[in-house]
């Protein structure tokens, strides 16, 4: 399988050539490149297209404006809607359903979220129950209410794995994703982003291997490594006991050769060993992977911004101009770092005052320049930054109400789902936690505040499916996530899963797993 | 490569995507005895590769391509087609009366249902506004993106601007969907007339701004930029664009100038700091530094020089000071930054103000390896005690460290100081003389 890339494809001695794409109109530029630099003089060689998960009007146009749509003999789809990333994870992989969703008002990554919906049904069994918050989530139950009536006739008789549905509107929680992610994961995606499973971090402090020195050291996330398991959703403060004890038990389990005696002894030892090297190498690279992390978490840079990002999410001072971020305008941070500030501020604030946004606005545009005006467009429609209306600021109540700010967080032996920003519950678990136990009905009143309806429906299972759970059995809720979520909210999730009388277990699907600098970066307006 | 249009038309067309699919139980034309018959007979030989042979002949022996035939087939893709559609597929032999009323016999629904599943279908015949709307409600109800895209590609092609501005005007998801592909074609002529129309007169005007990132020539882009002026921008944006406009004018003016001296190699600034990189299309603060580091000098009537921009672009004393700190800072210019912060009052005395609070400047002096002695003197101005020290311990201005310590009576921070300080140096003479003075009262 070989990446896409422009102009010639690469050499191989085959007949049959499948272009798999997502129906993105640049990758269609490519695709004609690849297909018009063809050599005539070898083999004439077949091409095909499979649309992932949908083909695409528009983007055969484009191959017929290019001149090359004639060129396939095959142009197909393959409806693939979600994609597995670990046993409990899920994710549609879109890049622009929250902004098609919340700013253009684009349904179409809702429709694939249904249909995935739907394919995850058929494979495990109807979901009797649906919770939904947000416009885009009532959309989504609305569709999947009406397949399944279209699907009539073919009754699932296949035993259902989930009790609930959970959708969710991104834009319920704008918050969230703004604030710095303090898991040991959500930390590696914040600073080097994970894509795809895969981190690329700078070779320096890692044993250099046989690529060449310099290129950056390409790493695989997931929860089939053992050591990365069991310290991926912690709080980044309290991964360093756990490498230390782990190091230990290692070098203990190292020494067992000295007690080796026996034939047998030794034999047994050297069957464990390549265990036992995987587990030294994956302490390797994870020691040296938090001590690259260490260093942005201890700067003052890092320290002074946290100090903000807390001040804000606990209430304080959000309703003028900020010293920090006029600082950083100043010194030229990273755009993105910038907006993701004054964002947090304002959703902090329910709206900044007009002063204060204009404020902010002139001195950003001043600063990284005047065609910046579209993407704090963007951030207006999306909610993330504009003035208050009404002049006033709803976010006290809805922190109050779902305790979204903890004072006293235990960040080594953690007891509540804010251990994941070291004092702040993400307001989204936190509706997911509340839904589970007592119920929606304990806060009416601030679902009341937060944009779109809340919603219940019920899908009738044939009698014989009809589930009974034990005392003592949890319950399976799917929460899907319409607009992206963040890793530090899959933390909280998994946290929730695994308390003792916490009563539900949780599967997360979502559009696209991403970050504060990712979601706003796919906000940003670009030339054409 | 050079196909023609119209070879490249027919090999599309008869490209084995567009196969009549016998496979289709719902379709009606399988109820069709005669047709049936036919289609079994062929069965046995057809497989996919040959369907090419089925296509190119009709079955009433009329050769495919003729346009003769009421209600042409067309698949989704060829909708669209600007040309009108041409018959491609086989038609069965029936006679024409029945033919023309099975072919409209396809309600609205049916035919979006076809569209979806990738069939063959006719468009064309929805001729009435009603149908064509109706056909539109369908396709909506369906959500699905791409039978919503042709359909209104249909109804751009096939009814007047007003009209379909009109209707969609009160059909919220059709409107939301038109706006997206008129984006993502760039018509943007269609998309700006639409916005009008609908009065959305700020999107309108983003709408068009947003066509200068195109725009690589920046005399073409100037002039662009000058018809976005008075557009219908909220007030405070109106005031960016109006000076977006006027800042890229200057940096022509400055561009073109600077890049004369510099190549006539006659202006010592230049030669000692040949410039890196062009100033157009930069932010203005970028802008305001370059001026600082390369005008600094010039009086107000010139473009380039620094007083000029900050009273064309209302620059606060905040930012200019700070921006031109930082320009004279790297060019180790001390003087101009003492003249900064120095202002006469009515006495004659002369006194240091900051507008930005002298511990950034002290963090850009150092950034900018100022010797100790500017240094020293500048985190002397700092206010704030704690500050103070902090920046002077961090700095190494020992003088500054020495005398807080005496004021604040602090003598154990002292003691502690003490090793940090050469050995025998005169900074370590004036700590032991301080620590053995009898007059100072110390606290700890």
């Amino acid at each position: 399988m070989f990446t896409l890339k422009g102009n010639r494809l690469p050499a191989a001695d085959v007949k049959n050539i499948i272009f798999f794409v997502r129906p993105r109109l640049e990758l269609m530029d490519i695709i004609a490149e690849n297909v018009l630099s063809e050599d005539r003089r070898g083999p004439v060689r077949d091409f095909h297209i499979l649309f992932v998960p949908r083909r695409s009007l528009l983007c055969e146009q484009r191959l017929k404006d290019l001149g090359v749509l004639g060129s396939f003999i095959h142009r197909e789809e393959y409806s693939l809607d979600l994609i597995p990333f670990d046993g409990d994870l899920l994710s549609m992989e879109s890049e622009g359903a929250f902004k098609e969703c919340y700013l253009e008002g684009d349904q179409t990554s809702l429709y694939h979220a249904a249909k995935g919906l739907m394919t995850l049904q058929a494979l495990y069994g109807t979901i009797p129950q649906i919770f939904g918050k947000g416009e885009c989530a009532r959309q989504v139950a609305n569709m999947m209410i009406r397949m399944k009536r279209e699907f009539t006739g073919s009754q699932n008789s296949i035993f259902p794995v989930f009790d609930n549905l959970l959708l969710l509107d991104r834009n319920v929680d704008l918050l969230t994703p703004l604030a710095t992610q303090l898991t040991y994961e959500g930390l590696i995606d914040e600073i080097y982003g994970i894509q795809n499973s895969y981190a690329k971090l700078p070779p320096e402090k890692f044993a250099p291997k046989k690529q060449g020195d310099g290129e950056a050291k390409k790493l695989q996330l997931n929860s089939a490594e053992e050591l990365y398991a069991e310290i991926r959703d912690k709080n980044f403060n309290a991964v360093g006991s756990v490498l230390s004890k782990k190091a230990k038990v290692i070098s203990a389990a190292f020494e067992e050769r000295h007690n080796a005696k026996t034939v047998g002894e030794i034999k047994q030892f050297v069957s464990q060993l390549p265990h036992m090297q995987a587990a030294r190498g994956s302490l390797a690279n994870h020691t040296s992977i938090a001590e690259l992390i260490k260093d942005v978490t201890t700067s003052e840079d890092f320290f002074d911004k946290l100090t903000v990002e807390q001040e804000f999410m606990s209430g304080i001072d959000t309703d003028k101009v900020n010293n920090y971020i006029e600082d950083c305008i100043a010194q030229k941070h990273p755009l993105i770092k910038v907006l993701r500030l004054v964002c947090l501020q304002s959703v902090c604030n329910s709206g900044l005052k007009q002063k204060v946004l204009d404020y902010y606005k002139r001195e950003i545009l001043q600063t990284y320049g005047y065609e910046h005006i579209l993407t704090l467009y963007n951030l207006e429609k999306a909610g993330l930054l504009k003035p208050q209306t009404g002049g006033r600021n709803n976010y006290p109540t809805i922190r109050k109400t779902l305790r979204l700010w903890m004072d006293d967080v235990n960040e080594q032996n953690p007891t509540d789902i804010s251990y994941v920003y070291s004092g702040y519950a993400p307001l989204s678990v936190r509706l997911a936690q509340l839904l589970s136990r007592p119920g929606w009905r304990s806060i009416e009143e601030v679902l009341r505040i937060l944009p779109g309806p809340h919603f219940e429906e019920r899908q009738p299972l044939p009698t014989g499916l009809q589930k009974k759970r034990q005392p003592g059995e949890n319950r399976v809720t799917l929460i899907f996530f319409l607009g992206g979520v963040t890793f530090a909210e899959i933390a909280a999730l998994r946290f929730l899963s695994q308390l003792e009388d916490g009563g539900t277990e949780y599967v997360i699907a979502t559009t696209k797993l991403m970050n504060g600098s990712s979601w706003i970066e796919a906000l940003m307006e670009k030339p054409f | 490569m050079n196909r023609t249009k119209g070879d490249e038309e027919e090999y599309w067309n008869s490209s084995k995507f567009k196969a009549f699919t016998f496979d289709d139980e719902d379709d009606e034309l399988s109820q069709l005895k005669e047709s049936k018959r036919a289609v079994n007979s062929l069965r046995d030989f057809v497989d996919d590769d040959d369907d090419d042979d089925l296509e190119r002949v009709s079955w009433s022996g009329e050769p495919v391509g003729s346009r003769t035939r009421p209600g042409s087939f067309q698949s989704l893709s060829d909708a669209l087609s600007d040309t009108p559609a041409k018959t491609y597929a086989p038609e069965l032999g029936r006679p024409k009366g029945e033919y023309k009323d099975y072919s409209n016999d396809w309600s609205p629904s049916d035919t979006v249902r076809r569209l979806r599943k990738g069939k063959v279908c006719s468009l064309e015949r929805f001729r009435s506004l009603q149908d064509k709307l109706q056909l539109l409600e369908e396709a909506v109800s369906m959500h699905d993106g791409n039978v919503i895209t042709a359909v209104l590609i249909f109804l751009k092609r096939t009814l007047c601007k007003e009209i379909l501005f009109r209707e969609l005007e009160v059909r919220q998801v059709a409107l939301r969907h038109l706006i997206h592909f008129l984006k993502e074609i760039g018509d943007q002529k269609l998309l700006l007339d639409l916005f009008r129309f609908l009065d959305r007169t700020e999107e309108l005007a983003l709408s068009h701004y947003r066509e200068h990132l195109n725009i690589q020539d920046p005399e073409k882009r100037k002039e662009f930029l000058k018809t976005c002026i008075g557009l219908p921008f909220s007030a405070e944006d109106s005031a960016h664009i109006q000076d977006h406009y006027t800042l890229l004018e200057r940096q022509i003016i400055i561009e073109a100038n600077d890049r004369h001296l510099e190549s006539a190699g006659q202006t010592e600034i230049f030669r000692k700091h040949p410039r890196k990189a062009s100033i157009l299309n930069m932010p203005l603060v970028t802008t305001l530094f370059y001026s600082c580091f390369y005008h600094y000098t010039e009086a107000e009537g010139t473009f380039s020089s620094p007083i000029n921009l900050k009273k064309t672009f209302k620059i606060p004393d905040k930012q200019y000071v700070l921006t031109a700190l930082a320009a004279r800072a790297k060019l180790r210019a001390w003087h101009d930054v003492d003249a900064l912060f120095t202002t006469k009052n009515w006495l004659g005395y002369t006194k240091k103000r900051a507008p930005i609070g002298f511990h950034r400047v002290v963090e850009i002096l150092h950034k900018n390896s100022a010797p100790v002695q500017i240094l020293q003197e500048y985190v002397n101005l700092v206010e704030d005690v704690d500050t103070k020290l902090n920046l002077a311990t961090k700095f190494k201005c020992h003088d500054v460290v020495i005398d807080t310590c005496r004021d604040l009576k602090d003598r154990q921070q002292l003691l502690a100081y003490r090793s940090k300080v050469d050995k025998g140096s005169a900074e370590e003479e004036k700590i032991d003389a301080l620590l053995s003075s009898p007059q100072i009262r110390w606290k700890n």
